[in-house]
């Protein structure tokens, strides 16, 4: 091989680089937020429905709600163990939930999602004007 | 046995059906399942065709239903001192403004008439155009009779505004918040670029409550109710008395009756 201790030394300067990303972040990983519970919420003890569902399908639920309420005039949804539970993100999901930077926000910033929910409804009080 | 080819299509055939048809079935369940845990509230209020009957001999100048704990107040809508970017659910008009086919020259009608304050919100039409043009179906009536709009499906190509030929409509040319005194927590604003009106306060018909603005009259000569019972206050009152309705040649069939 010709000029093999060069090419040699290129290749490991070369892993290293590429390699670089991976190594520098080793075990620093961004901790998945856990998105913290008012008082309230946490004596409640359940949400409309179980906790799973709701973590994964909140989203698609809300959709449901607000065509529900909207364009069919439903107002009202039966959840777990038939507690009624009015149909409101402002004034019913967010009266349990009135910590929206620490619930809401603290995972959809980490996933970068930006629901645009805000731009009309209202965000409790307490959330307001930052920390 | 060796399986020919026309027995080999029929069993793909079936194959394929069996296949298709399961599947097809299970969503329709969960579609189903998920439609049997949504209630209308037993309290709301039942009715046909919703209509709204103004007394024009009743009413003063106070502008109860459209400012101070009413209307605008409760819906959040903005004050906006430009005219030409204002937003209006309800307001006072004069006659010639509500009724300008019969203001016009020639016609005579009493001068006290002429001088009455007419408070003109949407006429929740029976054949309403503005629900003809949208072409998102934001606007839409409802079994009711309510011309509503649903906000999120709301994308600003102001048909609508052409459409009306009342003028219901107020389109948000800029963030409605900063011009919102005293935000009304329990209801939503709106927000840059969406078309509102008034929708007769359908999430309180919903709970079993009267619209705000009928609430907020001193004078009482706000009346709502169901125009297709006949027994319900409205529908006496359009018996009883002469009323107008406004652009009625337009075919739209307004379901605000002004009592002149």
């Amino acid at each position: 091989m010709y000029d093999g201790g060069k090419i040699i030394t290129g290749l490991i300067i070369g892993v290293i680089l590429l390699s670089f990303p991976f190594w520098y972040n080793l075990g620093k990983a961004a901790k998945f937020p856990e998105p913290k519970l008012t008082p309230k919420a946490k004596q409640a003890g359940q949400c409309v429905e179980t906790k799973v569902y709701m973590k994964a399908h909140h989203m698609q639920l809300l959709n449901k709600w607000r065509d529900d309420v909207v364009r069919k005039g439903y107002r009202l949804y039966v959840g777990l163990n038939g507690k009624m539970f009015k149909m409101s993100l402002q004034n019913e999901c967010l009266k349990c939930h009135s910590n929206k930077q620490e619930f809401c926000d603290k995972c959809h910033n980490f996933v970068d999602v930006k629901p645009y929910c805000w731009e009309c409804h209202i965000e409790p009080k307490e959330a307001k004007g930052g920390k | 046995m060796a399986v020919d080819r026309r027995e080999f299509i029929k069993i793909a055939g079936v194959s394929v059906i069996g296949l298709t048809l399961g599947p097809a079935l299970k969503l329709e369940e969960k579609v189903e399942a998920s439609e049997g845990k949504v209630r209308r509230d037993p309290k709301a209020l039942k009715g046909k065709r919703w209509a709204m009957v103004v007394d024009t001999r009743k009413c003063e100048k106070c502008k109860k239903c459209v400012a101070a704990e009413a209307c605008h107040a409760y819906h959040n809508v903005p004050k906006i001192p430009d005219p030409k970017r204002e937003i209006k659910w309800i307001w006072q008009e004069s006659f010639e403004h509500a009724f300008p086919h019969l203001a016009a020259e020639g016609e005579h009608i009493g001068e006290e008439i002429k001088r009455r304050p007419f408070v003109i919100l949407c006429n929740h039409c029976k054949h309403p155009p503005c629900v003809r043009v949208c072409p998102t179906k934001a606007t839409f009536q409802r079994e009711d009779g309510i011309v509503m709009m649903d906000m999120h499906r709301c994308i600003g190509c102001r048909f609508c505004m052409a459409a009306c030929p009342y003028g219901s409509r107020s389109f948000n040319w800029m963030d409605p918040r900063p011009y919102i005194t005293k935000e009304n927590p329990e209801y939503p604003t709106r927000t840059k670029g969406v078309v509102e009106k008034c929708d007769f306060c359908a999430e309180r018909i919903d709970q079993g409550l009267l619209p705000v603005c009928v609430e907020a009259c001193p004078e009482k000569a706000l009346v709502f109710g169901d125009i297709n019972d006949p027994n319900s206050e409205v529908s006496k009152l359009v018996e009883k008395h002469f009323t107008l309705r406004r652009k009625l040649e337009l075919g739209t069939d307004p379901q605000v009756y002004y009592i002149i």
